[in-house]
């Protein structure tokens, strides 16, 4: 074998590594390690200022655990998270439903919803914390005009809740139902055609036939809203000036709360390292648990196979 | 048509009237939507919009007038300018965050595009042991919340002395599953194996072929891909306001701080807000077919 023949067969069987490392290599370092290392640093008395300064087992968990503060942060990120979350996904149902439908001027509607994807949330935060203002708010102003006084969204806890879920759905639901429409699309239309012809009318179709369809879709869609509603901080984060969720952390999430126990108020890294493990392990639960729910919702139905793919 | 003579065979004369006389509402088997449906989307889209035009609205007004009316008129008034001017003078470093933000986007998103490239080229193309394991690997790290580790990132950045530097931010989004995913999926499509053999025979070493052959047949998805990671990487919050603080900001972390130490100067900070969407928003109008397309296309294989 000559000297380039050998280089040659080395660059088969090597190149195919090669190509792919970066992302291993990666991911090792920013992926996999820190989210171990988490764990080791959640089990040292670690500040942010002085560093590590010894082991205390399960010391930083009890402490947290015991706060009713991290309590009221993870009933905040659910209460937040449902709220953006299910009226979203229907919504965003509904608003594919009618792009599907035969537009003129398709891609301008479908523009149209995609714009609220390219604000930053920190600029909708700033924008909706506004409109939501208790005094002289857009919002309150317009429920002023028709008799409704002024709601307390910076004050009343379920309030301040619906006005950062609000934000959310503001920048996700056209996203959303753009991922909708083109699994609608995907289905194939004599499925419908036939559904039709049976005699099915246009609502029941769409939810007896096309929301089954949309399974798969609708699994994805929510595990990936689960993974990073659980996480939300930009949104609540700018809701008030102080940046703290609220005078009596009304608002406040968990990311919220690990960031105030590393960075702001007790500069502590190892109590927010224990409440990242936390927040961790309730988003592996309650995805499998969504993951589960959703299986079950939509194969109730009667699912004909599909057809082609 | 299709449909007429398939529900003539399977349902008999009859379903194939009815089918027929339901055709002029299904153009091919679509229904043709009313004015109910034009009227509810051009609702959703003024919604989408209407925020925004708000946020212009008070920052071509003063304080004292936003503190007057809360429902500002509809017409601009006349003091942008003056808004934009006091922003870029606030000290937050505006012009600093605008690049900051064009570099950290600019390179993630080239990074991004060229490793998932090269690795969505080997993933799909090239056979070797362990591939659907290790491409398996890839898919599942998509669905772990590795904000959660910012904590020790952050030991990390600092041992590196990385804080308050634009590497902190770039480094770990230089390649993502996301990306690498999507570049197999659209590869083992749009890149015969011949094309592959053909640089081959003609003596191409591997790393030519992906040069040659298979990053421009990526073109398309490869531009996509860009978009969608300039456009997170631009708005992204979280990462870049622990690791770069007020002394480096982004664009993101800099409206912070103008929210934080103007806080009653809405005009203000609605100026700020306007600034720093206008480049994504001038980036749409000219590359949001392709955002959607890019969404869709997403949507069908993942």
């Amino acid at each position: 074998m000559t000297w380039q023949q050998r280089l040659s067969r080395f660059d088969v069987r090597a190149a195919p590594y090669l190509y792919i490392a970066p992302f291993f290599l990666l991911f090792a370092l920013v992926g996999m390690f820190p989210l171990l290392y988490t764990g080791w640093v959640a089990l040292n008395r670690w500040s942010l200022v002085t560093g590590n300064q010894g082991f205390i087992g399960m010391g930083n968990f009890a402490y947290v655990i015991d706060q009713p503060r991290f309590w009221d942060a993870v009933v905040n990120t659910f209460s937040i998270f449902v709220l953006s979350s299910v009226p979203q996904l229907i919504l965003a149902l509904f608003i594919a439903a009618m792009l599907d439908a035969n537009l003129r001027a398709k891609t301008f509607w479908r523009m149209g919803v995609l714009v609220p994807y390219v604000v930053a949330p920190v600029a909708v935060s700033l924008v909706f914390g506004q409109l939501f203002a208790d005094q002289s708010g857009v919002i309150n102003t317009l429920l002023g005009t028709v008799g409704i006084d002024p709601i307390g969204w910076h004050a009343d806890r379920f309030a301040s809740h619906a006005a950062i879920a609000t934000m959310v759905n503001f920048r996700w639901t056209g996203y959303n139902a753009l991922i909708m429409l083109a699994a609608m699309q995907a289905i194939p239309r004599d499925v419908i055609e036939a559904a039709v012809v049976d005699g099915a009318n246009r609502w029941r179709t769409f939810l007896h036939v096309t929301v089954p369809l949309l399974r798969p879709t609708l699994i994805f869609v929510v595990i990936t809203s689960t993974i990073g509603g659980l996480q939300i901080f930009d949104e609540p984060r700018l809701f008030d000036t102080f940046g703290l969720g609220g005078p009596d952390r009304e608002w406040m999430t968990v990311t919220m709360y690990l960031y105030e126990l590393g960075w702001a108020g007790q500069r502590n890294l190892g109590r927010a390292a224990a409440v990242a493990w936390l927040l961790f392990l309730i988003i592996v639960l309650f995805a499998l648990l969504n993951y589960a729910i959703t299986r079950r919702i939509a194969s109730t139905e009667a699912r004909p196979k599909r057809k082609g793919r | 048509m299709s449909s007429v003579a398939m529900a003539d065979q399977l349902a008999g004369k009859g379903a194939a009237r009815a089918a027929a006389r339901r055709k002029h509402r299904m153009e091919g088997g679509v229904r043709s939507p009313g004015w109910v449906t034009y009227t509810l989307l051009g609702l959703i889209v003024c919604i989408s919009i209407l925020p925004l035009y708000y946020a212009f609205l008070l920052s071509t007004s003063t304080a004292a007038d936003i503190a007057q009316r809360p429902i500002p008129s509809l017409i601009p008034q006349g003091h942008f300018i003056e808004n934009v001017s006091r922003v870029l003078n606030a000290g937050i470093g505006f012009w600093q965050a605008l690049m900051n933000s064009i570099i950290v986007s600019t390179i993630t998103a080239l990074s991004v595009v060229f490793f998932s490239t090269l690795a969505g080229f080997s993933f799909s193309k090239l056979r070797f042991r362990g591939r659907n394991g290790l491409l398996a690997f890839v898919i599942g790290t998509m669905a772990v919340p590795t904000q959660l580790g910012v904590i020790p990132l952050f030991i990390v950045m600092s041992r590196l002395d990385w804080i308050g530097k634009l590497q902190a931010v770039i480094v770990p989004g230089l390649v993502t599953a996301f990306g690498v995913f999507w570049m197999t999926q659209y590869l083992s499509e749009a890149l015969p194996f011949e094309l592959i053999e053909a640089a081959r025979i003609d003596g191409c070493s591997m790393i030519r072929t992906f040069w040659h052959v298979a990053l421009p047949a990526a073109r398309p998805a490869a531009a996509m891909l860009a978009l969608f990671t300039f456009v997170g990487s631009w708005t992204n919050f979280f990462w870049p306001f622990i690791a770069l603080g007020s002394t480096n900001p982004t664009l993101p972390v800099a409206l912070q701080l103008l929210q934080a130490s103007y806080f009653k100067d809405l005009a203000l900070i609605m100026a700020g807000v306007v600034l720093a969407t206008i480049p994504l928003l001038v980036l749409f109008v000219f590359a949001g077919r392709q955002l959607v397309s890019g969404i869709m296309a997403g949507a069908v294989k993942g």
